[in-house]
């Protein structure tokens, strides 16, 4: 068990900073989740980690142990689940997860005993004599997390694990790498695009952009106070609206911002409530079941061509004709203020 | 502009398939395929080079050579030849993959350099390998003698022993560019993240190799080997050059011996049945090693290698 220790941390590959300052302090036990879209440096932070990368200056502690410099991938006492898996194709999946307990030279007794348990509570038992071709796109991931989860490593280290399954295994696995993470209470960084699953499984999340950190914070926290616009929008789907309200009550070159859930017609809100109300011209509604997403643009508004989305739960079945202008409000408190030229967010 | 309505050639793939493998297989037939059923029925005959006569010899000839101690030791040299020079090959071509796929100064001169060897012909480079094995002159000897590791004289081509191992030598050094280039694409075939699965599961170099890499370029390491076995089993050239069979018929090699029985004796039928006397091993070989690489390739469906 141990937490990591991440200080001033920079790998540049030629002119390009991949990696350009972090500073990260990941709690023992924590499951932390790297969040990003491709090349913003969340896969080059997380090789650094393990080792397969080398930092070009900062530190990396990992417990005790300072592990930047020479320390190889194999003492850091690390385990990796790849994106691809990375299953040894020549090898059954037995053979597979005892190969980590072969290089530190566990006696075999000892092998045959760690491989059924991890196997066990993975529940692929009846798989360990087949190979990994023969075994579907879950099946290979549940081999992967057994292969890692047999070092007894002090850190996971997870690169998109789920990013190959298919839509439907995905929340199933996501339910089981959260279940099984809290069960081994194992310090966990785990790297994706995918801002679903870095809600749903993250204790803290890592926002990442261009080599930095945006925003460090708890799901609730990335979401309902994001620290600047690249946050507010790269979190939330569809994405947090931004507009320039032309509101004489705020300073100058203020973007106002609120999510699409929060932008509802305004008969639907109660008397008490403290609204802020716009005049919202509807250009386009979208059905999808369980919501019906608003398109249109906020007239008067600083941008009036700005697409501005609705997010309108099942529950209100009010009409929303398409091409007509609606009175549609926001809670004040539902309301974020982000400066228009550092995109930074405003107090108040 | 009217588009025919009637099928045309390139329509009809069953026929278009056989037109354009007829140019090719007339080919390999009259140029490969004839002369080798020859060459077995000659084996089995008395016919002689300078004569027109034609006689069923039976097994004759077979019995011929099989009592014959030069080629008992011929049929040895082959083997020997075959097996060891494809063993350092297999070894070079590995280690020097592993050279050629880190990234260094002068990468594409090396590997340029390295398939020099492939492209020179047999007899031009079996001429400057004579020169380095010479009894007078040979670099190797000299060399040793500078560095203080010889002490005696090294006679290459005259000692059969010593000579034998020189024609491993140079078959080794002709195969081995075209194995590494084989080696290299096998390598660069294994993805990148089982290699560092491997590195992350706390294998070293040298288990990663045996246990990860080498078992992954198996399929490719047997393509390679059985090109090397067919090319060296049946090379002429580069005996006939080093040392002609010689010293007193110790160093011959099947086709070398086929090729003076035959032809320069004169004994068609003979050189017929030695040359065609390890077909049946080829093949057998041939056919093993295509298992082997297909097996791995789908994983074996009950074996572990």
């Amino acid at each position: 068990m141990a937490g990591i220790e991440i200080r001033s941390l920079r790998k540049h590959f030629g002119d390009l900073h991949a990696v350009d300052g972090v500073d990260l302090s990941i709690r023992d036990g924590e499951f932390l989740v790297l969040l990003g879209s491709s090349g913003s440096g969340k896969t080059t932070l997380l090789r650094m980690i393990a080792g397969l990368e080398r930092p070009t200056s900062g530190e990396i502690h990992i417990g005790d142990q300072r592990v930047d410099g020479d320390v190889p991938p194999r003492a850091r006492g690390i385990a990796m689940v790849f994106q691809s898996y990375a299953l040894y194709p020549h090898r059954t999946v037995f053979q597979n997860i005892a190969f980590p307990l072969e290089a530190s030279r566990t006696p075999r007794k000892q092998i045959e005993e760690k491989v059924r348990w991890a196997a066990e509570l993975f529940s692929i038992t009846r798989y360990l004599d087949r190979y990994p071709r023969q075994l579907s796109g879950g099946e290979r991931q549940r081999v992967a997390l057994c292969r890692a989860l047999v070092r007894d490593p002090k850190v996971f280290l997870l690169d998109e694990p789920l990013a190959n399954l298919d839509a439907k295994l995905r929340n199933t696995a996501r339910d089981d790498l959260k279940r099984f993470q809290r069960q081994i209470q194992t310090t966990t960084v785990y790297v994706t695009h995918d801002q679903v699953e870095a809600m749903g499984l993250g204790d803290r999340i890592v926002v990442m952009e261009h080599g930095k950190v945006r925003q460090i914070g708890t799901p609730q926290e990335v979401y309902e106070d994001p620290v600047d616009t690249f946050v507010a929008t790269f979190v939330g789907q569809p994405p947090m609206n931004l507009l320039d309200a032309g509101d004489p009550s705020l300073p100058p070159r203020t973007l106002t911002g609120f999510r699409p859930e929060h932008f509802l017609p305004k008969s639907v809100f109660g008397a008490g409530e403290d609204l802020r109300t716009f005049r919202f011209a509807v250009r386009r509604v979208e059905y999808l079941g369980s919501d019906r997403y608003v398109y249109g643009s906020i007239a008067g508004s600083g941008a009036p061509d700005a697409t501005i989305i609705a997010k309108l739960p099942a529950t209100i079945t009010l009409g929303i004709p398409e091409g007509e202008t609606h009175e549609f409000a926001v809670p004040r408190r539902a309301l974020r203020y982000f400066d228009t030229e550092t995109g930074l967010r405003r107090k108040g | 502009m009217t588009v025919p309505f009637r099928r045309t050639l390139a329509d009809r793939e069953d026929v278009l398939g056989g037109a354009m493998l007829a140019p090719a297989l007339a080919y390999v037939i009259l140029l490969v395929g004839v002369p080798f059923a020859f060459a077995i029925v000659l084996g089995f005959s008395n016919a002689t080079a300078g004569s027109l006569s034609f006689g069923w010899a039976g097994l004759a000839n077979y019995q011929t050579i099989l009592g014959d101690p030069i080629f008992l030791r011929a049929l040895r040299n082959s083997v020997i030849v075959t097996v060891g020079s494809q063993v350092l090959v297999v070894i070079l071509a590995t280690a020097a993959a592993q050279v050629f796929r880190t990234a260094f100064l002068g990468r594409r001169v090396a590997r340029f350099v390295l398939l020099l060897p492939w492209a020179v012909p047999v007899s031009l480079a079996a001429i400057a390998w004579t020169w380095i094995f010479d009894s007078t002159f040979s670099v190797i000897n000299w060399t040793l003698k500078a560095a203080g590791l010889l002490h005696g004289w090294l006679y290459w081509l005259g000692d059969p022993a010593l000579a034998l191992l020189a024609i491993i030598i140079v078959q080794a050094w002709r195969i081995f560019p075209f194995a590494t280039v084989i080696v290299l694409a096998g390598l660069s075939s294994i993805p990148q993240e089982i290699v560092e699965a491997a590195i992350v599961d706390g294998a070293g170099f040298w288990r990663r190799l045996f246990r990860v890499e080498l078992p992954l370029l198996l399929p490719v390491v047997a393509v390679a080997v059985l090109f090397g076995v067919v090319y060296t089993a049946t090379d002429l050239g580069v005996v006939y050059i080093l040392t002609g069979g010689g010293p007193a018929n110790t160093t011959h090699v099947l086709p070398t011996l086929a090729f003076q029985r035959g032809i320069l004796g004169a004994d068609l039928g003979q050189g017929a049945a030695i040359a065609v006397f390890l077909l049946p091993f080829l093949i057998v070989v041939a056919i093993g090693m295509l298992r082997l690489a297909h097996r791995t390739e789908v994983g074996g469906a009950g074996g572990a290698l």
